[in-house]
């Protein structure tokens, strides 16, 4: 592999007929698939064939084993901290989109320091830190203000806010910033146009670096993920799952995770474009681990509990707990959100259903060592 | 337990009370891990100093780890030897002792050390007064190197981290242990305990084993038959079988050097 950007890596593809790839596959070369130690990208587009999901109890429990074998009975914790809803940008599916008349709201030092505290009763010693798109309310000095605050009550600080360049990821890394998450949402750059119509996001390849930008410049922790419901599933799968492979090939001292976000209603009013069912999740994250047995895969509150509480046997390797996706929601309750969650439970609570479940959760696992 | 009076492990000034030496990090439940250190009879169990929370009540993983073992820290997830040298001192700070496991891994794909970066932090670790047990991939002048900059034992992985394969590095290891004059300690890849029993036969000082235990059906039970197989194996390379000639070797129908002695006669 020797492409310098994901976007040149993806172009391989270019003339890949998904459909057509994905009705050839059979059941015999699935099961062939399976008994590799290691698969290749391609057979990882076969376990997402329908062929696969009459496999998908081997797919499960290899999953269960792989996940098992690199990670332990273990299951990290975390919760996201919103300090800011301000958007320049115009995503048609979210609930912060710019032209939605919601009461917006940007913390102040103090009030982070508020909800950290809060955050620390729980136990948790890392947190994630999300703002929207809005260079007036959180522009990157903002953001590391808050970083350097946050560092006094956890040992590792990551972030879920817009693209930064190169040199502000840097910056972020120097100010204690362990981990990124950057969702590319939609891989289909056509679709992504019409999905992100204004505003710095719409620029397609921008956003599509920052995980490679962050990667440079020496942020540990880089999750990426599509958020399944705005294209046609297989394909996003698919450029998620390579798109993870091609940063930890390049990026082999980073630890790349991969998250698995399935549309839920939002405020903006937005109806999903595809619906993803349960088995067809599974079928991913499943497909998805066997493809990458050492990349952490993280499962969010969009997901019901019954079903949480089975993912968190199949490949899941970090999960939310005690979430509110609205700003200062960990002092002051809920308001208007990014959208709505589906598993209202406390860390104290997905604690218990973990050791029900055999599992240690895991409230820290990272010290910032600057 | 050691197989006899005479034939015990000592490493930074202390003597082990057995050749095991058990990981943490993979159980399900913290406080199940002092049932399964005590089954095995483990003498020094290692804790990734990332998971360890002096702040908690209630879930930092050094309150699990029993008084009576050696406690060895490691580096985990220290990415450069400047940050397993960090770690280090945080562990020191903790109060943690002296012994540090240093892993230095900037390959998150298949979890190999790098030997260079872990070969710097050990010089600079050494110098400072750790016992210092350096992870690395089995290589015999890097493991010279790690002897002379101070670390008290080396330990080889048999196959990468988690991956329960065996011992994939034989050829490597039985070098080491024939020509490096530290105690060689086989530690990551082991799945059973016969894989254990085979390291100790071949001359390894000791083993160190984590996922293979944490996730087996009994975790005790599996502690309980590493430390039989580790003394078995350990037993079998004292009792002199570690080395066994090739078949055929000695039993040739027309021996090649038959002719000297017909000249004798």
């Amino acid at each position: 592999m020797s492409a310098e950007t994901y976007l040149q890596e993806k172009q391989q593809y270019n003339d890949l007929n998904f459909t057509d790839f994905l009705n050839k596959v059979t059941e015999e070369d699935v099961l062939q698939v399976l008994t590799k130690n290691r698969i290749s990208r391609m057979d990882f587009l076969r376990l997402l064939s329908p062929a696969a999901q009459k496999h998908l109890e081997d797919m499960a429990q290899r999953s269960r084993r792989d996940t098992i074998r690199n990670f332990g009975y273990t299951m990290q914790l975390f919760t996201p901290m919103y300090i800011a809803d301000y958007c320049d940008n115009l995503c048609v599916y979210c609930g912060f989109n710019h032209n939605n008349k919601i009461s917006r709201r940007c913390l102040t030092m103090d009030e982070i320091a508020k909800e950290a505290e809060n955050i620390t009763q729980t136990g948790l010693r890392n947190i994630l830190v999300l703002t929207g798109e809005s260079q007036k309310y959180s522009p990157v000095d903002y953001i590391l203000e808050a970083v350097e605050v946050l560092r006094k009550y956890f040992d590792s600080v990551a972030i879920e806010v817009y693209s930064f360049s190169e040199k502000d990821y840097i910056r972020a890394a120097d100010t204690g910033v362990d981990g990124m998450t950057m969702f590319q949402e939609c891989y289909d750059k056509d679709i992504y146009e019409t999905l992100h119509p204004g505003g710095p996001k719409a620029d397609y390849e921008y956003r599509l670096d920052a995980p490679e930008r962050a990667c440079r410049a020496g942020i540990r922790n880089v999750n990426i993920g599509a958020l399944l419901g705005l294209n046609e599933w297989h394909e996003e799968a698919f450029f998620t799952g390579v798109h993870a492979d091609y940063l930890q090939h390049k990026y082999k001292d980073t630890e790349i995770a991969v998250s698995t976000p399935r549309m839920r209603p939002c405020s903006a009013g937005y109806a999903p474009r595809s619906i993803v069912n349960d088995i067809e999740l599974v079928q991913y994250i499943t497909a998805l681990r066997i493809f990458l047995p050492r990349a952490g895969i993280t499962l969010s509150t969009r997901e019901k509990p019954r079903m949480r509480d089975h993912l968190v046997k199949m490949g899941i390797t970090k999960i939310s707990g005690g979430v509110t996706v609205a700003v200062g929601g960990h002092t002051k309750g809920e308001d208007d959100g990014q959208f709505e969650i589906s598993d209202q439970r406390s860390v104290p609570q997905m604690a218990q259903m973990l050791y029900a479940q055999g599992y240690q959760p895991v409230y820290k696992d990272w010290q910032t060592l600057i | 337990m050691t197989v006899s009076e005479n034939d015990y492990l000592e490493i930074g000034g202390k003597i082990l009370t057995s050749r095991f030496f058990i990981g943490t990090g993979k159980f399900a439940d913290n406080k199940k891990m002092p049932e399964v250190i005590h089954a095995g009879k483990a003498s020094v169990v290692t804790v990734a100093l990332r998971r360890a929370d002096l702040k908690s009540t209630e879930e930092n993983i050094l309150d699990h780890i029993p008084q009576d073992v050696v406690l060895m820290p490691n580096t985990s997830g220290a990415r450069t030897a400047e940050e397993a040298i960090r770690i280090a001192h945080l562990s020191k700070a903790m109060g943690c002792g002296s012994w540090i496991k240093i892993e230095v891994i900037s390959d998150n794909r298949y979890l190999l050390p790098d030997n260079q970066e872990t070969l710097k932090a050990t010089e600079i670790l050494a110098a400072e007064g750790f016992t210092v047990l350096p992870y690395i991939s089995p290589e015999l002048m890097d493991a010279k190197r790690l002897v002379d900059a101070g670390a008290a034992a080396v330990m080889p992985f048999a196959a990468p981290i988690g991956s329960n394969r065996g011992l994939r590095t034989k050829e490597l290891v039985q070098i080491l242990i024939d020509e490096i004059d530290a105690p060689i300690i086989v530690d990551a890849g082991i799945g059973r305990p016969s894989e254990a029993a085979e390291c100790m036969e071949m001359g390894a000082a000791a083993v160190l084993v984590n996922t293979a235990v944490a996730t087996a059906g009994s975790p005790v039970k599996m502690a309980e038959a590493f430390s039989q197989a580790i003394i078995a194996g350990r037993t079998a390379f004292l009792a002199g079988t570690g080395r066994i000639l090739a078949a055929g070797a000695s039993s040739a129908s027309s021996p090649l050097t038959g002719f000297l002695r017909r000249e004798e006669v």
